[in-house]
């Protein structure tokens, strides 16, 4: 059983070649994470998403073999399958569909968000301490990185005015949440986990629906475009709503 | 047990139903005849759980007792009554927007989807589940929101996808940090996440990672209750979908969110020593309490005036579970109950107002006690009661909650009083010439039938007046099971 | 007494010889990396040893140097020639533990660097023509973000080694045997990238190209000619090697001696061989295949480049420090 007791320290060199493998790929999750706030292009985008997936299936069968928990590989083919073949697969159809998939979206200030990012993971090491303290388990330290894939997802979605974009980073959010539960708690209980993946499903394809509504009412995928509701409601800025 | 197992799969049989038949020109009949055997068992459920005491099931799966029971019954009640007010409304509805037989199959299926997911969540005694269910009542009525197609619905409909769905994510994270801390103490995995088993081990739970956890599930699940920053989605969800929709969100969503969110807090409660979870509930309820009363005045849309009250209460109520003290519990329980029904009884009959004067402006419907007094009187008598005038039960409600307040926290009935009266002046400033106004040429009354809100407003002023004996029973079981002591 | 100080003596040999042969092997290294691109992109090659006869002929030709040069003009290519080789004599090419690794620390190292540039500079505005300030300021602006990217990269090795001296972190590395670390990994691609901004190499600069408009480093030395022409040059070569001397041996070590014997120092000098070949053939790939960007997309290339070091430095201390 490869625990350590919480407090003991953990020399890089003393892990075995999985463990060591389990950081590394968590340093490529964290990397993936980072390259889709650079990307401007949306093919490639979903291909980073879909090589996040990936490692991240990778990752889970990985600490299935390392700890001895069987279950987990079951989720890693359900994470592969869904998160690394299905859904970009129905992200690109999608963009395709809407004749999207050449165009180049402008990242306002690409380097700060960058660096935005950046101070991102610094803070999620800091909120993951306490945590990390605690576990005993061999992947503690990826806890830290778990976080920072959530929020650096919530950065994409808040600098990004394309609805694809955002619906990218809302998908790497639910990726890094699973990756916390693989590595904080080897994996919630299945029930639990086939529920997750249900919804995600589900929320995929009600974005695709909604792409689709966004564009036949507003004519375009742009979200800066959706701007009609105001807090303090204008009546005088829109349209009269008349029944016949 | 046939009654719970029933209630969760008679909703589940109308969606599949509904997603055949919804266009038919019954359909509607078929809701509302889901709708009631839906009550049924949940009264029978009710019956049941009053007689025996809390219900676990043999799976574990599920558990009722004093807190969840009768916010099962509430459910299954308003559904019911949205239901009998949906049938007619739609049928006008489709003729004038001319919505098409797809998406009135749609719209009976994911009716009925949401109300699977609400029982599904109240009922669940797993907390990885309910966040399914939650997560599942979003999903089953984005599309709902934007039935009408027109870009602010679409854009209503994006912005709660969005916010609810991240917000949401905040609350799995928080569950995955309960399921971490309830590991290293539960030796076996799968019952680390069952509510009963957890609310035993609560002293066991580390505070450190039980702190977390909370506030990234009141983050995420105070999004869904509508919590202020957090509450973006709200007005412009609850007003620009169809109004059934807007009565079956402000009314039982909300609620069944802050049911999630105090379950929670229980647990909570049982690790940390100090109230530090009650601390950050009072915060966020004053602030959604002051905030949304202060924005009822700026409103111009009717339907986003009523979704800003909706934020005010869950405000209160929020504020009122984080005191903590069984009076203000009391106060809070009772408050759902009654701000459920007079918020549902409220949008039902503001749709038919909107019907009547053919807009959602507040500015251009007027004379409502004129064209159909039913309705006017309607709007009139539901306004007063969320305005909390005794002798409704939202003022029983909220004077408990006052005095709760004035017991600890002398300095806050300030704010609370001032904010009540804002929302009270608001509302009533909107309200007077909506009502009594010069009516319009042409405007003609609508086939209207306001016997359900009737009873629902009848409801809330016998319980402002005398609560039966069952229900304090049951309030009375749920403050001593949240706050560990008893308010009588 | 007579043995300590042979043995004294013949460390301080061993550093000399490792020196001389860094610079003299460097113009080698140039005609390898030309060889292969002609190779690549079908051309005709010039011989391997073509950047040799080329600096022959420039050391037989006249200096000619214009009126207005102050000793700025005249002392540069000295000094940026003397400062590369001083940093060659203490990057580990073939041994550690030589006595100049004392010093051989990545502070020095890089301080050693912007000395080269910062005279570089100054000459190429010495002479009052507008290329050359040109040259200079695009240079001084590729040195302002290059340099923190390569501190970076330096001090996430320098964390895992808890040292900044060059020959005690490749000992480390070596030591610690086959150990997969991803902020190696970061730092090794963030320090390729500024290898290739620092040397001048596509896409930040052609080193060919004498289009004025695209020029970067020709522009600041466009007055020099005759011997001081060949000393930058030689240096510019220098500079190239010790970089890719500096990524194969601190992130590939395997191979390097530590110990003076005849048969490891001979392994050395054959694993060195192989691997600054093979980083040549990599160097040359990758510049085929990028295009050589637009000047103000370079603080773009280079503010990845930093953002892969910072990944480096935050990889180390999330992930592989102990919990």
């Amino acid at each position: 059983m490869w625990c350590w007791k919480p407090g003991a320290e953990m020399e890089l060199t003393q892990l075995s070649l999985y463990d060591q493998a389990v950081l590394l790929f968590a340093a490529a999750i964290l990397f993936t994470s980072f390259i889709m706030l650079a990307q401007a292009r949306i093919v490639p985008m979903i291909h980073t998403f879909a090589w996040q997936g990936a490692l991240l299936a990778a990752t889970t069968a990985l600490v299935a073999y390392v700890t001895e928990h069987p279950h987990l590989y079951i989720s890693a083919v359900m994470t592969f399958l869904l998160k690394a073949l299905l859904i970009p697969w129905m992200l690109h159809r999608l963009a395709v569909r809407l004749k999207i998939h050449r165009e180049m979206e402008k990242l306002s200030y690409p380097s700060m968000t960058l660096l935005a990012g950046a101070a991102l993971v610094v803070f999620s090491y800091y909120v993951a301490l306490p945590i990390i303290h605690l576990s005993a388990l061999v992947t503690r330290n990826t806890i830290a990185i778990s976080i920072a894939v959530v929020l650096l997802g919530m950065l994409l979605m808040i600098v990004r005015n394309k609805a694809i974009s955002q619906v990218i980073g809302f998908m790497s959010i639910e990726n890094g949440l699973f990756y916390s539960a693989v590595v904080s708690t080897y994996g919630m209980p299945m029930v639990v986990e086939l529920g997750i993946a249900f919804d995600v499903l589900v929320a995929a394809i009600l974005f695709g629906v909604f792409f689709f509504q966004m564009r036949d009412s507003i004519d375009s995928l742009d979200v800066d475009r959706l701007n009609r509701l105001k807090e303090a409601d204008d009546s005088s800025l829109r349209a009269p709503e008349k029944l016949p | 047990m046939t009654a719970l197992w029933l209630m969760l799969l008679i909703p589940l049989t109308g969606v599949v139903l509904l997603a055949f038949i919804g266009h038919h020109r019954h359909a509607g009949w078929v809701n509302i005849i889901l709708s009631s055997l839906s009550l049924a068992s949940s009264l029978w459920l009710a019956v049941h759980v009053l007689a025996n005491g809390p219900y676990l099931s043999p799976s574990r799966m599920m558990y009722i007792d004093a807190f969840n029971v009768y916010l099962v019954t509430l459910t299954a009640l308003v559904g019911l009554t949205t239901a009998i007010f949906s049938r007619p409304y739609m049928q006008h509805e489709v003729e004038a927007r001319k919505i098409g037989k797809r998406r009135m199959r749609l719209y009976h299926s994911m009716y009925q989807g949401f109300m699977f997911a609400m029982q599904a969540a109240l009922t669940t005694n797993n907390v990885g589940i309910l966040w399914v269910a939650m997560e599942g009542a979003t999903l089953t009525t984005v599309l709902l929101v934007s039935l009408y197609r027109t870009p602010e619905a679409v854009e209503a409909a994006w912005k709660y996808f969005i916010l609810c769905g991240v917000g949401i994510a905040q609350a799995l994270f928080g569950t995955v940090l309960l399921y971490f801390a309830a590991a290293r103490v539960i030796p076996s995995p799968d019952d680390a996440l069952l509510w009963n088993v957890l609310y035993g081990a609560a002293t066991q739970l580390d505070p450190t990672v039980l702190t977390l956890a909370f506030v990234f599930l009141l983050v995420g699940y105070g999004t869904k209750v509508g919590l202020v920053p957090l509450h973006n989605w709200l007005p412009d969800a609850h007003s620009e979908g169809p109004t059934p929709m807007s009565a079956i969100l402000s009314g039982l969503l909300l609620n069944v969110a802050l049911y999630a969110l105090v379950r929670v807090k229980m647990l909570v409660d049982g690790s940390l020593h100090s109230n530090l979870a009650g601390h950050l509930m009072m915060g966020f309820g004053l602030l959604s309490f002051m905030v949304a009363g202060f924005f009822l005045h700026r409103q111009r849309d009717i339907k986003r005036m009523f979704s800003y009250s909706s934020i005010e209460h869950m405000g209160l109520m929020t504020f009122a579970f984080g005191i903590g003290g069984p009076l203000a519990t009391f106060g809070a329980l009772l408050h759902m109950t009654v701000h459920s029904l007079t918020k549902s009884a409220i949008f039902v009959t503001v749709g038919h107002a909107a019907q009547i004067a053919g807009t959602q402006s507040i500015e251009k419907i007027r004379g409502l006690i004129r064209t159909q007094p039913t309705v006017g009187w309607g709007l009139l008598i539901g306004t007063v009661a969320i305005a909390g005038f005794p002798p409704f039960g939202v003022f029983t409600s909220e004077f408990l909650v006052l005095t709760a307040t004035m017991k600890s926290w002398p300095w806050l009935t300030v704010p609370l009083l001032v904010g009540l009266g804002v929302a009270f002046a608001g509302l009533f400033r909107h309200l007077h010439p909506m009502v009594y106004g010069e009516a319009p040429e042409g405007q003609v009354r609508v086939s209207a039938n306001m016997i359900p809100v009737m009873v629902q407003l009848a409801f809330v002023l016998w319980l402002g007046i005398a609560i039966p004996e069952f229900l304090s029973k049951w309030f009375e079981q749920a403050t001593v099971l949240i706050s560990g002591s008893s308010p009588l | 007494m007579n043995t300590v100080a042979l043995e004294f003596n013949l460390d301080w040999l061993m550093a000399l010889i490792q020196t001389l042969l860094f610079v003299a092997m460097a113009p080698l290294l140039l005609g390898w990396i030309k060889r292969v691109k002609c190779h690549m992109q079908n051309r005709a090659a010039p011989p391997v040893l073509q950047p040799y006869r080329d600096l022959i002929k420039l050391f037989r030709k006249q200096t000619v140097i214009a009126d207005r040069a102050s000793w700025i003009f005249r002392s540069t290519p000295y000094i940026v020639f003397g400062t590369t080789v001083l940093s060659a004599a203490i990057v580990p090419l073939v041994a550690v533990d030589l006595p100049t690794a004392a010093i051989a620390d990545v502070i020095v190292l890089v301080g050693f660097f912007a000395l080269a540039r910062f005279f570089t500079a100054l000459a190429g505005m010495d002479i009052g023509t507008a290329f050359g300030g040109m040259g200079s300021s695009r240079e001084m602006m590729i040195g302002a973000l290059a340099e923190p990217v390569m501190l970076m990269a330096v001090f996430t090795l320098a964390m895992s080694a808890s040292t900044t001296n060059l020959s005690e972190a490749v000992t480390y590395t070596l030591k610690s045997g086959l150990v997969l670390r991803s902020s190696f990994i970061f730092a090794a691609l963030g320090l390729m990238m500024v290898a290739v901004a620092e040397a001048g190499r596509v896409p930040v600069d052609n080193p060919s190209t004498h289009l004025e408009l695209t020029m970067i480093h020709e522009a600041m030395i466009l007055e020099y000619s005759g011997r001081h022409l060949a000393l930058i040059e030689w240096a510019g070569f220098l500079k190239l090697m010790i970089y890719m001397v500096l990524i194969s041996n601190i992130f590939f070590p395997w191979g390097i001696a530590t110990e003076l014997t005849a048969e490891a120092l001979a392994i050395g000098v054959v694993a060195i061989t192989a691997k600054l070949a093979l980083l040549g053939v990599v160097l040359v790939i990758w510049e085929t295949v990028m295009a050589k960007m637009r000047l103000f997309r370079v603080p773009q290339f280079l503010g990845f480049a930093f953002l892969l070091s910072l990944l480096g430095m935050l990889t180390h201390v999330v992930l592989e420090t102990g919990g």
